[in-house]
């Protein structure tokens, strides 16, 4: 049923409130989400976040026990998965061992009941798509993790649904593959404007392929939106921690701004402490080192090289200021960049727009 | 610990030189004795070809294969669904299936099948039971026939059925049963399309292993079966125990003995290769 915004503004799928508990605990806690026709959105949280509760009660596995699920105005939040026309792709590919590839990724086809000839045509085209024809008549164990990956994706797209679920379809492939199959997925969900919810626990994945992430801890959504702002403006401590490396300096609230548990004065562009105080947050590669002890001033703060480990591109350094915990700094191993050494005198400083005030 | 060949045969040594011992070595020598009665080998072929072409014989050998299919196929009809029941069943449940299954299995055939006579006698609880109620006029006959028969074997080997379907059907990826449900199937076509399919090689298994045993029955076609159901078994204690023909029991136990074995072949193959399948 279009609302009264009309079918251009009508999301695609649309989760109110939704909530799901097993006995006493609540895995999914009032989640609500809105996403646009064509957009790639994530969730992405660790394990026991609620993230795959949550892809399952949108695919129609689990049923909320409170919440609606709208898909493109619809409500489907108690029809069964096969009433819901969703295309899916399993943690573990879920390929059919008695079918070959043609039939695997045909499926959805056929329980269509579409006819012989739609059915090559169709599966031809998905089987084109990611790359797998000349495979049609092998059967899953005689096809590596990534050839599987494929087939579960065809199968997925073949139907042309308007949304594909993944529940951490990547995870069981090795680095370099993962890469490659982030960049492919992310082209034919582009091809085929399909819109897309992508459930992974790796932060890295999520920033590269998403529109926007929601960042899920607890059964709840922790944060909500594009990669950049969820990785530079995080709202709490635990997104800052989960998006990445992140530098967390105790602060306190002061006259003039906050400073930190040694009374060093903090300058922060965004943000604001709790009455009790909170963190500084700074990325490690929005520090800056430079050699010798700082001259006063807000977001320059002295210390000595405690360690640094050479990781090709960037060096991280830990840097011991005398505060609670030392600073993480990722400097670029850019041409004619100085390398410090461990002892050596240091003053690590950011701007106040790359830092954030956290509430505890 | 890797065992290694030599490991592996000394384990098995003891059972293997057990079965030459009170199984091969019986079996061999019975043979040839009974065999060696009647002289030079073109001798035994005459009275294999004359023993094979009577009429008794004969009818009992198709007697033999065709109860023993149809016993197969009642013991799938009614193993498949309670296999099923048991791979859904937790807990409690799932023990109470097992022990209902299991229990008549620790119970001597003969006491099973003396037991059965009971319930299904012209006088027994079942026809009883119809008649008190009005179902029926006259008392079924359940018993003394084929019916009595092939409900007799079928309680016999109906836990070889389902047991290995159970381990069949439980071998069965439950994630598989839910993508084929969000890909838009329906509950039947995830049963055909799907479960059906990865269980079939435990159908075939478990209707050879029934059907293999079917054959070799004795005790439950002699006292639940009528004068038309002779087995090929009971003929070969007839021509031991009553006309004393060892020769005649010989080869037909050798026909017995061919159709058990290639079946077994069958058997192994299947499980031997799954196509499709993870080895």
């Amino acid at each position: 049923m279009p609302r009264d915004s009309g079918p251009a503004t009508t999301p695609a799928i649309l989760l109110e409130g939704l909530t799901k508990r097993y006995g006493a605990e609540t895995v999914v806690a009032d989640v609500n989400l809105d996403i646009a026709p064509g957009e790639f959105l994530t969730l992405l949280g660790p394990s026991g976040s609620g993230k795959t509760t949550t892809l399952s009660m949108l695919a129609g596995f689990v049923l909320p026990d409170a919440g609606r699920v709208v898909l493109a105005g619809r409500d489907v939040s108690k029809a069964p998965p096969r009433a819901r026309g969703l295309g899916m792709v399993f943690q573990n590919y879920a390929i059919f061992p008695h079918l070959d590839v043609f039939e695997n990724v045909a499926f959805p086809l056929r329980v269509q009941r579409k006819p012989q000839k739609e059915v090559e045509t169709r599966v031809w085209d998905a089987l084109q798509m990611v790359k797998l024809t000349g495979f049609e008549k092998r059967y899953a164990r005689q096809l590596s993790g990534g050839q599987q990956q494929r087939v579960a994706l065809a199968r997925a797209i073949v139907a042309h649904p308007p949304v594909v679920l993944m529940d951490e379809p990547l995870g069981a492939l090795d680095k370099n593959l993962r890469y490659h199959m982030q960049v492919e997925i992310k082209e034919i969900q582009r091809r085929l404007g399909t819109t897309m919810v992508y459930v992974t626990h790796d932060q890295e994945e999520a920033l590269t392929m998403s529109d926007r992430i929601a960042i899920m801890n607890h059964g709840r959504i922790a944060q909500l939106g594009p990669p950049r702002e969820v990785y530079e403006k995080p709202e709490n401590a635990f997104v800052a921690r989960f998006l990445g490396e992140a530098n967390l300096l105790a602060a306190k609230p002061a006259a003039g701004g906050a400073v930190t548990a040694k009374g060093a004065p903090l300058e922060a562009g965004s943000g604001a402490l709790g009455a009790e105080g909170g963190f500084l947050f700074v990325r490690p590669e929005k520090v800056t080192l430079s050699a010798g002890a700082a001259p006063a001033g807000p977001n320059r703060l002295s210390g000595t090289i405690r360690h640094a480990s050479f990781l090709g591109n960037v060096v991280r350094y830990a840097v011991e200021l005398g505060e609670p915990e030392p600073l993480l700094v990722d400097a670029a191993n850019a041409a004619g960049a100085a390398i410090f050494g461990p002892g050596e005198t240091v003053t690590a400083s950011w701007d106040a727009g790359d830092c954030r005030l956290l509430a505890g | 610990m890797p065992l290694g060949r030599l490991g592996a045969l000394l384990l098995l040594a003891p059972t293997l030189l057990l079965m030459l011992l009170i199984f091969v070595g019986p079996i061999g020598w019975f043979l040839s004795a009974a065999l060696g009665e009647l002289g030079s080998l073109s001798e035994i072929w005459e009275e294999a070809v004359a023993t094979l072409g009577s009429r008794t014989i004969l009818a009992a050998i198709l007697n033999t294969n065709w109860i023993a299919f149809l016993v197969t196929l009642v013991v799938l009809a009614l193993g498949y669904p309670l296999a099923y029941a048991l791979t859904r069943a937790k807990g409690l449940a799932f023990t109470a299936i097992l022990v209902c299954i299991l229990l008549p299995y620790f119970t001597s055939v003969i006491v099973r099948t003396y037991a059965w006579m009971v319930l299904l006698g012209r006088n027994g609880l079942i026809n009883q039971a119809l008649l008190g109620l009005g179902v029926i006029q006259q008392p079924l006959e359940l018993m003394y026939n084929r019916t009595g028969v092939i409900i007799g074997m079928t309680y016999v080997l109906l836990p070889y059925m389902i047991l290995t379907l159970y381990s069949a059907m439980k071998a069965v990826d439950p994630r598989l049963l839910q993508a084929a449900e969000g890909m838009g199937a329906s509950p039947f076509e995830v049963f055909r399309k799907v479960f059906f399919p990865l269980t079939l090689h435990g159908v075939v298994a478990g209707a050879l292993i029934v059907f293999i045993l079917g054959v070799g029955f004795f005790i439950t076609p002699a006292l639940m079966g009528g004068p038309g159901d002779i087995m090929i078994a009971m003929l070969i204690e007839r021509e031991i125990e009553l006309t004393q023909n060892w020769p005649v029991a010989a080869l037909m136990t050798l026909v017995l003995l061919a159709v058990t074995l290639s079946l077994y072949a069958v058997y192994h193959r299947f499980s031997a290769e799954r196509p499709g399948l993870a080895a």
